[in-house]
């Protein structure tokens, strides 16, 4: 009976704390406004494949002979897969320097050069080079650029090397005496390439950045919303003396704290789902796990923090303040958690800093399940650590809280 | 609860670290009175108020409210009490008939009860043809009102109004005031902190002086006004068209002249002994003052606080305490100084 009325209380808590934000228009349009820019933010600056769309490329061709027009012309040619984009727009230097000019007025992204006896020494079966000249004012744009080349100038070099061998097999012994009849089983793209590198996910689909960093985002949206709006709602209380009411009612204290808690949670959880729902929508992002399992996730990782968020709002009265000491401890945390980037990237240290941050284990989850398409055994490590965590904290924020609220 | 105290206090205190807000004070209130506490911003009245309501607790002493232990039986005594706190408890994005339904709520009542409750009060106050409006829109007399239906909800013993009149228009005041006298014939206990001489002298059976946190004087408004008349003489007022410093200081000088406050520019109000009225007039003509009026007048509990702290009524101590809503001094200063007159 007595646990039946707490709850009880606490849900009166929770519902008026959503009336009063469903009415404050303000806070609603935000709400929605945030994560929807944060996905396109995200989505579309980071670059990727598609990224490098039309991107100027400067081309010095010296060459005497005929081999490296015909690669530009297959340049200019060249498509991004399944759409008619073209990847690059190709612009004719005289000199390298001139195509350096070109690259520091941004007028190009790079530059590549074809030297003088570049058909010339193809033709006497010599190798010769194609220099890329790259911007590293745009390291992403020019890595990607370097990689895109390698595999071009790689794939035409090796096709140039089939032809090659081809010829050359025409003119072996044996192939004199039966001409016209392949005597020996020999294939000309086996020899230049003797084996070629096959990919394989886990789950079908090419790995992408955006699919990479999604489950990230939804898990910062969602906990940002909960640390926030619970250190903002206790501390906005406080100032407007509506908190005196409530505590003066016969009430136990944690229904208050557990009724703003769940306020907060559904309007996380709110906040999260929108997020995943325009990952899927606009950028294509599969959830490859249990759905299910994503929004337990998310939950676990709510509980997880919001012994931290109420230790906070102990520790402040005033709303700004809160803001301030959440922002500090939730920004770098976002980046230490490997939201944005992966964690192997990190110095050692920020890799073990990482390692005590229940954020780190959220976002692992959770891109295991939406990416991956893990399920409960992969993840257990990870929930057991937020399960904990949060118990943890909660056993130390409560008492906390209570002591602090009535000081 | 012994001979018809519903409030037994003794001892409490409050310290901030090495500020003590409330200095070990000990008082009874008799149950269907109205108490009043009296003293400047900072004095320790909403301190107090705040500890027999059980938001803050106390560092020593202790205290029953209605019988319970504010410290152990604390669930017990906010099902006792309602409260009307320095600021407005209501939620602005709530309409006034919702923010009545979560508090009701919040004590446990079933629906139908809070309902009939609810329209009852609103109609008390005033306020039904409001009820669907929400909070934010009401003005703050409209919100005081609304505010004190919200702590009569669950029928308490004892209400607190912590300044339930500060920053109201006069009308309203009244409004207030008259409501609060007919609330004690309802036969409901009200403990309520005023800076406001003439509310408590109007409203309140008996009133504790509370400055710097200890209560200096506890009778009702007019035996404390006997402590002046029976010791002291009188209080005097003297209006002098050339009024100058060096009469005022000639004044203090005087023997039996125990305190000289200005009233304006002209008029001093003076408390003195019964025979020094002579030597008064020979100071404001030894400087060639023009008497406009002399009288003497009946003192106020503005003089006895004079008298028992020797320190006019005003809040120096107001910015000793931050609070984040406490504003700048000068608004209450010019509030409690045109309260006064």
């Amino acid at each position: 009976m007595d646990v039946l009325e707490a709850l009880r209380d606490t849900f009166q808590i929770a519902k008026k704390d959503l009336t009063e934000f469903v009415r404050d228009r303000a806070q609603l349009i935000s709400f929605i406004i945030m994560p929807i820019f944060m996905m396109v933010m995200m989505g579309y600056i980071f670059p990727s494949q598609n990224s490098l769309k039309n991107t100027p490329l400067g081309v010095i061709n010296a060459d005497k002979g005929t081999v490296a027009q015909n690669l530009v012309n297959s340049l200019k040619k060249m498509k991004l897969p399944d759409t008619d984009n073209k990847i690059f727009k190709i612009k004719t230097y005289g000199s390298v320097d001139q195509a350096k000019e070109g690259i520091k007025g941004q007028d190009i992204n790079g530059a590549v050069v074809f030297p003088s006896d570049f058909s010339d020494k193809i033709t006497k079966g010599e190798q010769t080079n194609v220099t890329l000249v790259t911007d590293q004012s745009n390291p992403q744009v020019s890595s990607l650029m370097t990689n895109m080349f390698t595999q071009v100038v790689g794939e035409m070099s090796s096709a140039t090397g089939q032809k090659k061998v081809e010829a050359l097999l025409t003119k072996l012994p044996v192939q004199k005496q039966a001409p016209g009849k392949a005597v020996l089983n020999i294939n000309a793209k086996a020899i230049v390439k003797p084996f070629v590198l096959k990919t394989q996910g886990v789950v079908s689909g090419k790995p992408n950045y955006f699919q990479f960093m999604a489950p990230g985002i939804m898990g910062m949206v969602v906990i940002m919303a909960v640390m926030m709006g619970l250190a903002g709602s206790i501390a906005r209380e406080k100032e407007m003396g509506t908190l005196d009411g409530i505590l003066a009612a016969p009430i136990r204290r944690f229904s208050i704290i557990f009724g703003k808690t769940l306020s907060q949670t559904v309007r996380g959880l709110t906040q999260g789902v929108l997020v995943l729902s325009l990952a899927i929508l606009l950028f294509g992002v599969k959830i490859n796990g249990n759905p299910l399992l994503v929004v337990m996730m998310l939950i676990l990782g709510i509980f997880s923090f919001v012994g931290l968020g109420i230790l906070v709002s102990a520790a402040v009265s005033e709303q700004e303040t809160a803001m301030i000491i959440l922002m500090t401890l939730t920004f770098p945390m976002f980046f230490l958690s490997g939201t944005f980037f992966p964690i192997q990237q990190m110095p050692a240290f920020m890799q073990a800093i990482s390692r005590i941050l229940p954020m780190t284990y959220m976002v692992e989850a959770l891109r295991k399940v939406v990416v991956l398409g893990a399920t409960w055994p992969a993840i257990q490590t990870d929930v057991i650590v937020l399960f904990v965590f949060g118990l943890v904290t909660l056993i130390i924020a409560i008492p906390a809280f209570n002591r602090v609220i009535t000081r | 609860m012994k001979n018809g105290a519903i409030i037994e206090v003794s001892g409490l205190t409050k310290k901030f670290k090495d500020f003590t807000a409330v200095d070990s004070i000990s008082f009874d209130v008799k149950k269907g009175e109205i108490f009043g506490l009296l003293g400047p911003n900072g004095a320790g009245k909403s301190t107090t108020i705040r500890m027999l309501t059980t938001l803050t607790r106390p560092t020593g002493g202790e205290a029953k409210v209605c019988g319970y232990d504010i410290g152990s039986e604390a669930p017990k005594v906010r099902q006792h009490i309602g409260l009307v706190a320095e600021k407005i408890i209501l939620y602005d994005r709530l309409t006034a008939i919702e923010n009545l339904r979560l508090f009701g709520k919040l004590q446990h009542w079933t629906t139908e009860a809070i309902e009939k409750r609810a329209d009852e009060l609103l109609k008390l106050v005033s306020m039904d043809e409001w009820k669907d409006r929400l909070a934010g829109t009401y003005s703050t007399g409209m919100k005081q009102r609304v505010n004190i239906a919200r702590a009569l909800l669950n029928e308490p013993d004892v209400l607190f109004l912590d300044e339930p009149t500060l920053g109201l228009d006069p009308q309203t005041t009244r409004t207030i005031r008259e409501f609060i006298l007919d609330l004690k014939k309802r036969g409901i206990t009200i403990v309520l902190t005023t800076h406001i001489m003439n509310e408590a002298e109007m409203l309140c059976d008996r009133v504790g002086i509370i400055d710097q946190g200890k209560i200096v004087a506890l009778d009702t408004t007019d035996n404390l006004k006997k402590i002046i008349s029976k010791e002291e003489g009188k209080v005097l007022e003297l209006a002098v068209a050339n009024l100058k410093n060096e009469m005022v200081e000639g004044i203090e000088k005087l023997e039996h002249v125990m305190s000289v406050s200005h009233l304006s520019a002209t008029e001093i109000r003076i408390h003195a002994g019964h025979e020094s009225i002579d030597e008064i007039v020979d100071v404001v003509r030894k400087h060639d003052g023009k008497i406009l009026n002399i009288g003497a007048i009946e003192p106020t509990l503005e003089d006895v606080f004079l008298h028992l702290t020797g320190r006019e009524m005003r809040d120096e101590a107001s910015e000793k305490i931050k609070t984040p809503h406490s504003g700048p001094g000068s608004h209450f200063r010019a509030h409690s100084t045109s309260r006064t007159r």
